[in-house]
């Protein structure tokens, strides 16, 4: 049978809306693609817990009609560790920037990906603190401005695909707002995965790191996000193998989950107890 | 489940635009986006549909509006996915 | 009924441990610290054994985290740590005060400041446990100087925790964690446990999770239940939304410092001895309450009048109760292994802060009846 049609009114706290972000910001694509991904899997709204840290990617679990725990700088994932191991039955969703996600929090971001514990880990990169006023990220790269590198940043970028599967992420992808069908399919996809998943959302802030950089508006950077990326296998990257990658890097069911893991632990403490 | 007929006329009853002027924050991304130049500002700078006959309902300006502003609402039997 | 299978010869971490299960503990998030180790150690092979969790995090900070986040689920939630990782959880327990989540923090104090002195005794974290989280907030910390009180105080900190939706601290010291002595676990039902306050309202009708009842206080409803709701550590309006009226700020502000400064009778826990006509007194806590008692016990023998005064509950501090006791004593000695943290609070208490004095030890040795001693035969004017 056929699902009712997709009512992003019923999946948000309306009350709380016009939202916080800025005129073309990115964010909220990502926010349409987590609830269309939702809205698809068929989940209860009492079953997700979004849980995340400080910045503006981070007043998402405000709006969302889920159960929300937003949190402290950096720490989100590891409130979220402690929400799932404590209730597996829940589907734990951490939406989180990039400064958020790897500056402060980029030990916990390492740790949960080597435990593989089923929580699904949206990083909405956009290469820059916005919520302080642009200051440059670990994301930011080499030679951009940024309030707090007025002659150009000489920090390397972290690649976030890279560090999830070395940590150990089962599930690991990477998308754009100007995708933003491919984006809700991934997550999608990160949602029903068993184990740790990382799916890196590249997203526009034209307020400071657009107009710092010179990059243009909104639409010029999510033209960016077209012209500089190309899915996995396509002709597009064969012929460009410098453009960022797009698609899904890993997917792997064969680690076990952590909750899962401690199950069987808990059987054995039971047993030897006897 | 029935698929939208590409041979269907399209009426300007069928397909709806229904845009939050309060949500909106007029960053264009919809208007740039919409491949048959459906949507404009008005005049307080919030995106329009100016010419809804035009839309193939797509969603593209629903899909990536960040402010949730926009929605495309098919009227009746059309109730359905859109390729 | 006292058995052979409820006596223990244990370590003070083991009775923080007996008494966090009595209360109901179902979660632990931990990382490894001496000298608080053993309560990480004891509930790893615990916990699973009765179906709870326990998980080591990377760091402190997670471990924090970890504990709220299990807390929010519906599950009685501890931490265990010491100094320095007490400074690191700082933050995340300013998030559990304002976010209102029960929680418990076990701090086995050790010398310091910084790395300071892991192996060795001190209480100088009394001050972090009060202030050490930014911000106007009010907290409840207890102590104990014996292992039944240990294990006393933990299921009170659960149940001080339930009740008034707030972290507690437990403070105990290098001292009164490894030392071993006797315990007698009480059956189940002895002790009261308070349960989780839980809302009423059913589903469907608008559940307001940050609108304090009538009594003050805020029924819960756990996460993957039927009523969603926003938790931050933002100011935040009833339905847990951020908010920066500054009239939801006020009254949030007032309600989160009230909900405990006015309820400092029912949480306060003390013991006193030998108080009645007592000319000198001693305000102790933890291990050096205990060389208090034995050199009060030692001194009445021959006839002085020494009392003790052993404070449980350090914070909200019972200022009332400190004056009340001290009222007719010549001399209040206040004893603690610190540079003098609750010296001042003893001063500002008392009718007349001239006959308060500090007794201390600051070097990693555990205060003696005979340190005590010594300083009293001072203030009595006998010299050393």
């Amino acid at each position: 049978m056929k699902q009712k049609e997709f009512n992003f009114k019923d999946y948000i706290r309306n009350r709380y809306f016009p939202h916080i972000w800025c005129p073309g910001c990115g964010h909220g694509i990502v926010l349409g693609a987590l609830l269309r991904a939702v809205h698809e899997l068929g989940l209860e709204k009492n079953e997700i817990v979004v849980t995340s840290g400080i910045g503006c990617s981070s007043r998402i679990s405000g709006y969302v009609d889920f159960h929300t725990l937003h949190t402290i700088h950096g720490r989100a994932l590891a409130f979220a560790t402690g929400v799932k191991l404590s209730k597996p039955s829940l589907k734990a969703i951490v939406p989180m920037g990039d400064g958020d996600a790897l500056a402060i929090g980029g030990n916990h971001f390492i740790h949960a990906a080597r435990r593989n514990i089923d929580i699904t880990a949206i990083v909405m990169n956009n290469r820059i603190y916005g919520m302080t006023g642009g200051q440059f990220s670990p994301l930011s790269g080499s030679g951009k401005k940024a309030t707090t590198a007025p002659y150009l940043t000489i920090d390397r970028a972290f690649d976030i695909v890279d560090l999830a599967k070395s940590a150990g992420a089962t599930f690991v992808a990477r998308s754009t707002v100007f995708h933003a069908t491919e984006s809700k399919d991934i997550i999608k996809k990160a949602i029903t995965h068993k184990g740790f998943s990382v799916v890196e959302i590249l997203t526009q802030c034209p307020t400071y790191y657009g107009r710092k950089n010179k990059e243009g508006d909104a639409i010029q950077m999510m033209e960016g996000f077209n012209t500089h990326t190309a899915k996995i296998g396509s002709k597009k990257l064969e012929n460009n193998p410098n453009l960022i990658q797009r698609g899904i890097f890993v997917e792997d069911k064969t680690v076990p989950e952590y909750c899962e893991a401690y199950d069987q632990i808990i059987a054995t403490a039971m047993k030897e107890s006897l | 489940m029935a698929k939208n007929k590409p041979s269907e006329p399209r009426t300007k009853n069928r397909i709806r635009h229904l845009i939050d002027t309060q949500w909106c924050k007029g960053c264009g991304i919809c208007i740039h986006f919409c491949p048959e130049k459906v949507l404009e500002f008005d005049e307080q700078g919030k995106a329009k549909a100016v010419r809804p006959e035009d839309c193939i309902a797509c969603r593209l300006c629903e899909l990536r509006c960040p402010d949730l502003a926009i929605q495309i609402i098919m009227d009746k039997e059309d109730n359905h996915d859109h390729p | 009924m006292t058995t052979h299978n409820n006596i223990r010869f244990i370590q003070g971490n083991e009775a923080c441990v007996e008494g966090a299960i009595y209360a109901g503990i179902n979660f632990f998030a931990g990382y490894p610290i001496t000298p608080s180790t053993e309560i990480a150690e004891h509930l790893a092979s615990r916990l699973p054994q009765q179906g709870g969790k326990f998980i080591q995090m990377e760091d402190e900070i997670a471990s924090m985290g970890a504990i709220i986040g299990a807390s929010l689920t519906g599950n009685k939630v501890m931490t265990a740590t010491s100094g320095p990782g007490f400074s690191l959880k700082q933050e995340a327990l300013g998030y559990a005060c304002m976010a209102e989540i029960p929680c418990v923090i076990a701090n086995v104090q050790r010398g310091g400041p910084s790395t300071g002195n892991p192996t060795h005794v001190s209480q100088g974290d009394i001050n972090q446990a009060r202030w050490g989280t930014h911000g106007d907030h009010a907290i409840i910390a207890m102590t104990a100087s014996s292992h039944q009180d240990v294990f006393n105080i933990t299921v009170d900190a659960f149940n001080m925790a339930e009740t008034y939706r707030t972290p507690v601290i437990i403070l105990l010291d290098e001292v009164i964690g490894h030392m071993r002595e006797k315990l007698v676990i009480p059956d189940p039902g002895v002790i009261p446990v308070v349960k989780r306050l839980q809302t009423s309202v059913p589903k469907d009708v608008d559940y307001h999770p940050y609108l304090p009842r009538e009594d003050g206080r805020l029924p819960m409803s756990d996460f993957g239940g039927e009523h969603r709701y926003n938790v931050t550590g933002l100011f935040h309006d009833m339905w847990g939304f951020p908010s920066n009226d500054p009239k939801i700020v006020r009254g949030l502000l007032r309600h989160l410092v009230d909900k405990i400064e006015n309820n400092v009778s029912d949480i306060t826990r003390y013991k006193e001895y030998w108080l009645d006509n007592a000319e000198y007194v001693l305000v102790s806590y933890g291990a050096a309450a205990r060389s208090s008692i034995h050199l009060a016990r030692n001194r009445q023998a021959r006839g002085v009048k020494l009392g003790v005064l052993e404070l449980q509950t350090i914070w909200p501090f019972p200022a009332e109760l400190v004056r009340e006791k001290c009222a007719g004593a010549k001399a209040v000695m206040v004893v603690e292994m610190n540079m003098g943290q609750l010296v001042a609070q003893v001063k500002s208490a008392v009718d007349t802060p001239d006959k308060v004095f500090l007794c201390n030890r600051i070097d990693g040795e555990l205060i003696s009846p005979t340190d005590i001693k010594t300083a009293l035969r001072m203030i009595q004017g006998k010299g050393v």
